[in-house]
């Protein structure tokens, strides 16, 4: 590196490692991440808010023995390095031992060291200003035909990461993601959603967007009321999304499992046949991602098979206190979440849009739900609101667009009543990372309340 | 920092800035964690940045950076002059800013023990003597206890001549006993469900006095496993301190964001039910005893500042007054719209974000006359719900429902039977219309709320609420298969 020239991720990670062995440690991890993101927000059609932000994170785990430390930093100068690693040091001389410390995970033999190509867009990393303006503007074209206004953002990021530890993984990674969001509003008191996620940013179609968007908002214009209860649902894909990050939240941590609050057990039934639920990040039609914030190479992990609980996801220590390998799930260091699955896909079905609507007697169509939450996390008992269309359906054709209804349900009673899957999947982004998901049809669904759009 | 702030703000008008704002910030965390007695994790973080936000055309751009560097503030500032002109090809009103005067000063946190000075021996050790007084109760599956300390040193420029500096500390902590059987699993958490908060030293954590309540929320925690079921119905209900600050959280504090009201949130955390016509026509937003306050100066509150992020002094505005709807949290931008000034409520996470119309205190004013235990006593049916569970509004803000830790019936005046799973629902003006006693300030304390999120990109941010507790009349409860 010549002088003045801007280290890579990963020889700031080595920096980091090596100050970090000659202040003792006996061991050391360094995750580097780096992100350079900008975001293009619209309201009322025009843009009201319009971002750029270029970061640095550097995270070290000072091990002394069986005493862990971490410690950040956004400073990258020596100083600021120089500090990092002593306050690092200086914490692991002062907490308690971990009894059960299994040690940083190691290299995997044979695995590559570097990202996936599939991972980065070079058109999403030099993404501009203009170029996302002329999305924004093409959104909010579709909407101007509807005579609706538009309400959303427009994304792009490129993220670098690199860990390095003393057991010898030193992996680098830079990913690239693009999402456009819109939520299309008439005056009529219609409002409709659309969203794409792509790591390629040339795969979002704005228009196509804006016109789904626009085509929702007009069609839940004079929405009426239904009274809640019971209803046969059919979930669109976008809140389908919020059944996975829920589960993913509530259950599928090894964590979780260890802690006794998941529901998940191998071998108990928890789904209808149709489901089958995999952490795959290696998956294309996601955002890709190849080793962890361990730096542990991902692997996937059948979550729930045929609608049977088979595995968890697991980080370095959750894997040694089971006497197993990670699986490449680990968070940044500290977390009190435990191991996340950041690329959950569901499998698809056989049936049509068309055909999942037209096999339903009476029923609703929802959208998108909003602002969840667990009431009963070891029941996965979940409350929430739906949104921007929710639409009631009686001999099998969407007959009228209905008022917002609260649901409190159990997410698992909802896997266990799913009765068809639609071939066709989507992605989106999610609370907690990338998911591939189709739209469901599910027998039950319990509305609690009703609000007034 | 002057000269970095200087440049930032030349170039930016050189390059046909009509405004610019440059914010310096470098902030400090530190954080323990305690689970079943052993420390997990022990963490610091320290962050420092600029952003530089701008006018062109009548368009806001903004950029930001890690790297403090007067190359890099050219860059920067050039570069949000350029987002800014992007801005302006989807633009159909031009931003005006209300004429404020321009902010000068210095303002820090009332600290009376450095919370980053203390020895980090004595603060695992606070925590340990928590955790470990929760996790000796029988029955008690898991503990979770957790300390946590943020600084943020915070540099204010823009080109109307403002220059703030600011130092504001802000400390938590919180234990929290867990009981599990089968598919049951209860929690209790003291003070609340995410810690309490102050923007205080470390003097605010001694005064929580952790290990002193641990063993009777750890007992709670067993015996909830054996309650029976919260009732459904319609029931008056009082709320403890630790439940109704989250209700107007969420349903006062959030409607009343301009913001929102004008749409700018729509695609992310919604709208409000709340229009600025209701403000003229002064809308009835709660009984005569609601009187709502966004209180920017209130001692402790972690929405306590000297100046907001655009330079805007802190105040007190008052948001609803004995039930009526008389204000809203402003920015700038939106403030002139309603013909008002800025209230000072807008506040960015960190350097790398844009300000937000966020709140600060918003704080349910106590009704001298009754206090929590006289409300109590002069109820003859009903639920008393502590420590929020769980939380959620709809996206106008209008239908919540809101799950407590613990419920307990109230017949005669007297706190009875404890329940499980306790839960209520209603729609945000009729339930504060159903508002028939305020506690007096004997109940009366500040509560912080450490992880309000709002924006795209996504922001956290710390806010404060004051309440003594209140009764409600006719609410749903009991919501849900269970």
């Amino acid at each position: 590196m010549s002088r003045g020239e801007k280290p890579t991720n990963l020889g700031l990670a080595d920096d980091v490692l090596a100050r970090a062995v000659r202040a003792g440690a006996s061991e050391a991890e360094v995750l580097v991440m780096t992100d350079d993101s900008q975001l293009t927000r619209f309201a009322n059609s025009e843009i009201h808010q319009n971002v750029a932000e270029s970061n640095v994170a550097v995270n070290l785990r000072f091990v002394h023995g069986r005493r862990m430390a971490t410690a950040s930093t956004g400073r990258t100068d020596d100083k600021g390095l120089a500090a990092l690693v002593e306050r690092a040091a200086a914490i692991a001389r002062t907490v308690e031992e971990l009894e059960d410390w299994g040690g940083l995970p190691g290299p995997d033999p044979g695995s590559a060291t570097s990202g996936l190509a599939a991972a980065y867009s070079t058109a999403t990393a030099e993404a501009s200003p203009e170029l996302r303006a002329e999305g924004v503007r093409a959104v909010i074209a579709a909407a101007d035909d509807k005579g609706v206004l538009a309400y959303g953002s427009f994304s792009t990021s490129r993220e670098g990461m690199a860990v390095a530890n003393s057991t010898g993984i030193r992996v680098s990674e830079e990913r690239t993601a693009a999402q456009l969001l819109t939520v299309h509003m008439s005056p009529d008191g219609g409002t409709g959603y659309a969203e794409r996620a792509a790591t390629d940013v040339t795969n979002i179609d704005p228009a196509g967007i804006g016109r789904e968007a626009a085509d929702r908002a007009r069609a839940t214009d004079h929405a009426i009321s239904v009274p809640p209860g019971d209803y046969p649902v059919i979930l669109e894909p976008y809140a389908v999304v919020d059944i996975l990050d829920m589960l993913g939240y509530v259950g599928f941590s090894a964590l979780a499992v260890q802690e006794g609050r998941s529901f998940m057990e191998p071998g108990r039934r928890v789904g209808s046949g149709l489901v089958t639920i995999v952490d795959d990040a290696a998956n294309q039609s996601g955002l890709p991602m190849s080793f962890d914030y361990e730096g542990v190479r991902k692997q996937p992990v059948t979550l729930i098979e045929r609608g049977v609980c088979r595995d968890v996801v697991y980080d370095a220590q959750t894997a040694a206190r089971a006497g197993r390998r990670s699986t490449g799930h680990g968070l940044p260091a500290p977390n009190s979440y435990g191991p996340f699955p950041l690329n959950m896909v569901m499998t698809k079905g056989t049936k049509t849009r068309e055909e999942l609507i037209g096999g339903m007697e009476r029923g609703l169509l929802v959208t998108r739900f909003h602002y969840t939450n667990p009431v009963h996390p070891k029941l996965a008992i979940i409350t929430g609101m739906t949104r921007d269309g929710t639409f009631l359906i009686e001999g099998g054709q969407v007959v009228a667009p209905v008022k917002n209804l609260r649901f409190t349900q159990s997410y698992l009673d909802a896997l266990a009543g799913v009765s068809a899957v639609s071939r066709d999947l989507r992605t989106l982004r999610g609370s907690f990372g990338a998911v591939v998901v189709p739209m469901l049809r599910i027998d039950s669904w319990t509305f609690t309340g009703a609000t007034e759009h | 920092m002057r000269d970095l702030t200087e440049r930032a703000l030349d170039t930016a008008t050189q390059q046909g800035a009509s405004y610019a704002d440059v914010r310096i910030v470098r902030r400090l965390d530190e954080s323990v964690s305690v689970k079943s007695g052993r420390v997990e994790g022990v963490a610091t973080g320290e962050s420092e940045g600029f952003g530089v936000r701008v006018l062109v055309d009548g368009a806001w751009g903004f950029a930001s950076s890690h790297h403090l560097g007067l190359d890099e503030a050219d860059r920067v500032a050039g570069l949000a002059v350029r987002i800014a002109r992007a801005s302006a090809t989807a633009l159909r009103t031009r931003v005006e800013l209300d004429g404020r005067p321009p902010a000068q000063g210095r303002y820090e946190t009332p600290v009376e023990e450095d919370p980053f000075a203390i020895p980090l021996e004595r603060k695992i050790g606070d925590l340990l003597a928590a955790d470990r007084a929760a996790g000796a109760v029988k029955g008690v599956a898991f503990t979770e206890s957790m300390y946590g300390a943020q600084r943020e040193e915070k540099t204010f420029a823009d080109t109307d001549g403002s220059y703030t500096e600011q130092r504001i500390t802000h400390v938590g902590g919180a234990v929290e006993a867990n009981a599990i059987e089968g598919d049951d699993h209860q929690r209790r958490s003291y003070p609340d469900s995410g810690g309490g908060w102050g923007a205080a030293g470390y003097e605010y954590i001694r005064g929580l006095d952790l290990a002193g309540h641990a063993e009777r929320y750890a007992e709670e925690s067993v015996a909830l496993l054996t309650a029976p079921q919260c009732p459904s119905g319609r029931s008056t209900i009082v709320l403890d301190p630790s439940q109704l600050y989250l209700q107007v959280h969420e349903s006062c504090g959030h409607p009343t964001e301009l913001d929102r009201v004008y749409g700018t949130e729509a695609s992310y955390a919604g709208t409000s039910f709340l229009t600025t016509d209701k403000l003229t026509d002064g809308f009835r937003y709660g009984s005569d005893l609601v009187t709502i306050v966004a209180d920017a100066t209130a001692p402790q509150g972690m929405g306590t500042f000297g100046w907001d992020d655009e330079g805007v002094a802190a105040q007190s505005v008052p948001l609803i007054q004995n039930g009526s709807l008389s204000g809203y949290l402003t920015s700038r931008e939106t403030a002139p719209r309603i013909g008002r000034q800025s209230g000072g409520a807008m506040r960015a996470d960190g350097w790398n974000r844009i300000p937000l119309i966020r709140m600060t205190n918003i704080n349910l004013l106590p009704v001298e006359g009754m206090s929590l235990d006289d409300i109590v006593a002069d109820t003859d049916d009903g639920l008393y719900l502590a420590t929020n569970r769980s939380w959620s509004i709809d996206d106008r803000r209008l239908n919540f429902q809101f799950a407590t830790e613990i419920a307990w019936d109230i017949k005669g005046g007297k706190r009875g039977q404890m329940y499980k799973n306790p839960t209520y629902t209603g729609i945000t003006y009729e339930f504060w219309r159903s508002c028939d006693a305020v506690g007096d300030s004997s109940s009366y304390v500040m509560r912080g709320t450490p992880n309000c999120g709002k924006g795209e990109p996504s922001q956290g941010a710390h806010v404060g609420h004051g309440v003594s507790g209140a009764r409600f009349r006719d609410v749903q409860i009991g919501v849900g298969k269970w």
